[in-house]
């Protein structure tokens, strides 16, 4: 433990708490700051290089909000935990976005969950509820200035979400994204709903992501319980999200392939990624994973026949791959297209807090797997991919880096797998503790929190898909672009919008 | 070019001969319910491992009524052929809209899978189209969350007559595991009228397209 440092007024001796992902911890151990001390620590720390993991609200007794703040010290693989107490009297803090962008979502979030206002916010819109009035869209006024509206019904086979755009002809000034056409109450029904019913609707956050999500539950339910998967599980468990991740990220530089009219890559990725959602299917019975991941373990185990199988198809996958890239990435007509597309700087991406391939594609070298390893991750490392121009192109190089080297790491695995066990029955939930869980997921860090009461039950749920993080720098991307290349520069982030409306 | 060509060369033909030859499902693949006691509706099954259902490999699951998802015994009522006069407007060329109504998305991949070379949906002259206008039918998914509710219903007006309906996973069907959840309805039903519910969390590509071409009556006999 590291010496205390006395950040509150009235405070004093009260220690830092700095955790490990996966860790839980009593929740009388999160220090309580005053609002001022509170602020100045998140400020200070994040001018230090520390990161806005999560910034959320909890409902207390007597109609008080508490707001937890967790900052990454991505170099150290630490999070610090702290938070400060909104009396229900004065419903408002001091907004901390005016100074630090990244909270700039989270303490939207607080205000429409708790209603609570971070006074001084520049931009305090809803995120996921529609207002009676309509949503107050940002606007551009002038004889020349156009508005176009997209959504929430898309032209594709896509989630809804509605765009507007103020453009100036082809040039698109600004973009305004409104979504929670997707909202379906995951967070409150997490606390309501019996264990067996909670681990489907975490497979369901968000469904290209059942297994990062799945084990960031698990992975809760385990910390709170004090029980250890099985080494045998967490390879499995790696297995699974590095197949969730292949499938993801060939389909997208499939997309990103039919989106520029160069259909012969678009039909052999599209085709490839069916073949890891197949080896998927093979292990869980489904093609994404579901009913896999389970608090304890998991339920399918992959011997020593399946092993070898699937090592076979992977090698003949990584072959295909080097080849489809090869004719996707080495054609001059579709590097013209991707390079100088869509770019966020790597100040942005920095400042709005941007996670995932989407903030490795501007170089920031940020991995949950490699900074805050958890499970199988901790044995064996895969190497941090980054791209450094922030455009279409490099989110798609990230893309096609990753994929290689995540079926590095499935041969390897593959052939030493951990004996033993696959399942270890969880004990009951401790009570009144706090747990934290972070996984990369195919999108980029995912972030599961979940507190229990005095009778062991979940008490808040909160749960932050990095499409949360990163929808941001979408609007970055397009600004300054023709409202053309709208559709390209979306699909080079293909977020999530059941992810980001839970 | 000459890339192109050479690749072209070793991807080879990879799409099915779905319906003539129906592919083997891997061992651990949940299909139907198989009823081994009391009545087991599909249309609430969530297709988890750890429910207490027995499930087969049969991929075949869509039904035409509501009623149809519940299975009493092993005799399943599989989806009907729409009548003679629907299957000359829609036998040979259906245009579809989709609209995902608070579905996780996983439906909506398999419904975008349909579309590659594997199964290529478009060989069946089933395609998907932009506009409602020009659509013959909607394809929904999710539970229908009260932020879709209107956008959905706007969508289906829109459609010119006449127009069918096709209820696609577990969450279109009966909400899923959102059921009974504050911010959605429980699935499209009572809200829309539906032709064609495709169970599954979510349905796999042939269990969509085993519904679709039943609807059309072009499935091969016996199958």
């Amino acid at each position: 433990m590291k010496p205390a440092r006395f950040w509150g007024v009235g405070k004093v001796g009260q220690e830092d708490l700095n955790v490990r992902n996966g860790a839980s911890f009593g929740s009388e151990r999160v220090p309580v700051l005053e609002e001022d001390a509170f602020r100045r620590r998140v400020l200070e720390e994040c001018s230090k290089g520390a990161r806005l993991v999560n910034l959320f609200g909890c409902a207390q007794d007597g109609g008080n909000t508490r707001i937890f703040a967790m900052l990454g010290m991505d170099q150290e693989g630490e999070i610090a935990v702290f938070s400060m107490t909104v009396p229900g009297g004065k419903a408002s803090f001091g907004s901390l976005t005016p100074e630090l962008a990244q909270a700039h979502m989270f303490e939207r979030e607080i205000a429409e969950q708790f209603g609570v206002t971070p006074l001084g916010h520049p931009w305090l819109k809803p995120v996921r509820c529609h207002p009676a009035g309509g949503y107050p869209f940002y606007r551009v006024e002038g004889e020349e200035a156009h508005e176009v509206a997209v959504g929430p019904v898309h032209a594709g086979i896509i989630e809804p979400g509605h765009f507007r755009f103020q453009c100036h002809g082809e040039e698109i000034l600004n973009l305004e994204i409104q979504l929670g056409y997707q909202h379906r109450g995951i967070e409150k029904m997490m606390e309501d709903v019996p264990a067996q019913r909670a681990v489907l609707l975490a497979e369901s956050i968000a469904g290209d992501t059942v297994i990062g999500h799945g084990i960031a539950y698990c992975n809760i339910i385990e910390s709170l319980s004090d029980t250890e998967a099985p080494p045998r599980a967490e390879a499995i468990r790696a297995i699974a999200l590095e197949l969730e991740r292949l499938s993801n990220h060939v389909g997208d530089l499939g997309s990103l392939s039919a989106d520029i009219g160069f259909l012969p890559a678009a039909a052999y990725f599209g085709r490839l990624r069916g073949e890891f959602l197949n080896l998927l299917m093979d292990l869980s019975g489904n093609r994404y994973g579901r009913s896999l991941c389970r608090p304890g373990g998991v339920l399918f185990d992959l011997d020593r026949e399946m092993a070898e199988d699937f090592r076979g198809r992977l090698s003949v996958a990584r072959k295909d791959l080097k080849e489809i890239s090869g004719l996707f990435f080495g054609r001059a007509s579709v590097l013209a297209r991707l390079e100088g597309t869509g770019a966020v700087s790597a100040r942005a991406a920095k400042e709005l807090g941007l996670v995932g391939p989407t903030a490795r594609a501007c170089g920031h070298s940020l991995d949950v797997r490699t900074d805050y390893a958890s499970g199988m991750f901790r044995f064996q490392h895969i190497p941090i991919s980054t791209a450094l121009s922030g455009d279409v192109y490099a989110r798609a190089l990230v893309r096609w880096l990753e994929s290689q080297r995540s079926i590095e790491f499935l041969l390897e695995t593959l052939d030493q797998m951990p004996q033993g066990d696959i399942y270890a029955q969880p004990a009951a939930l401790k009570a009144g503790h706090m747990a934290l869980a972070m996984v990369e997921g195919w999108r980029g860090e995912t972030l599961h929190v979940a507190t229990t009461d005095s009778n062991s039950r979940i008490a808040r749920y909160k749960v932050k898909d990095p499409s949360f993080n990163n929808w941001m720098a979408l609007t970055m991307a397009v600004r300054g672009a023709q409202v053309s290349d709208f559709p390209l520069c979306n699909k080079s982030f293909n977020l999530s919008y059941a992810g980001h409306d839970l | 070019m000459w890339g192109v060509l050479v690749n072209r060369f070793k991807q080879g033909f990879r799409t099915l001969s779905y319906p003539k030859e129906i592919p083997a499902f891997p061992q651990r693949f949940r299909g139907r319910p198989v009823v081994t006691g009391p009545a087991v509706d599909m249309g609430k099954c969530l297709f988890n491992a750890d429910a207490e259902v027995t499930y087969s490999r049969d991929h075949r699951m869509a039904v035409s009524r509501q009623e149809d998802l519940v299975l009493k015994d092993h005799e399943v009522k599989l989806a009907a052929a729409l009548n003679d006069k629907a299957r000359r407007i829609f036998g040979r060329s259906l245009k579809l809209r989709e609209v995902c109504a608070g579905s996780c998305g996983g439906c909506d991949a398999e419904i975008q899978a349909m579309g590659n070379v594997v199964f290529d949906l478009s060989r069946f002259g089933i395609q998907f189209v932009a506009s409602p206008r020009h659509a013959d039918g909607l394809m929904i998914t999710g539970p229908v969350t009260k932020n879709m509710e209107l956008a959905l219903k706007k969508t289906y007006e829109a459609m010119p007559h006449p127009k069918i309906v096709i209820a696609v996973g577990a969450c279109a069907l009966r909400g899923g595991p959102f059921e009974g959840g504050r911010e959605v309805h429980n699935g499209v039903d009572g809200l829309i009228p539906v032709d064609l519910y495709i169970p599954g969390c979510p349905p796999h590509p042939l269990t969509i397209l085993d519904g679709l071409l039943r609807l059309l009556d072009k499935m091969e006999k016996g199958v």
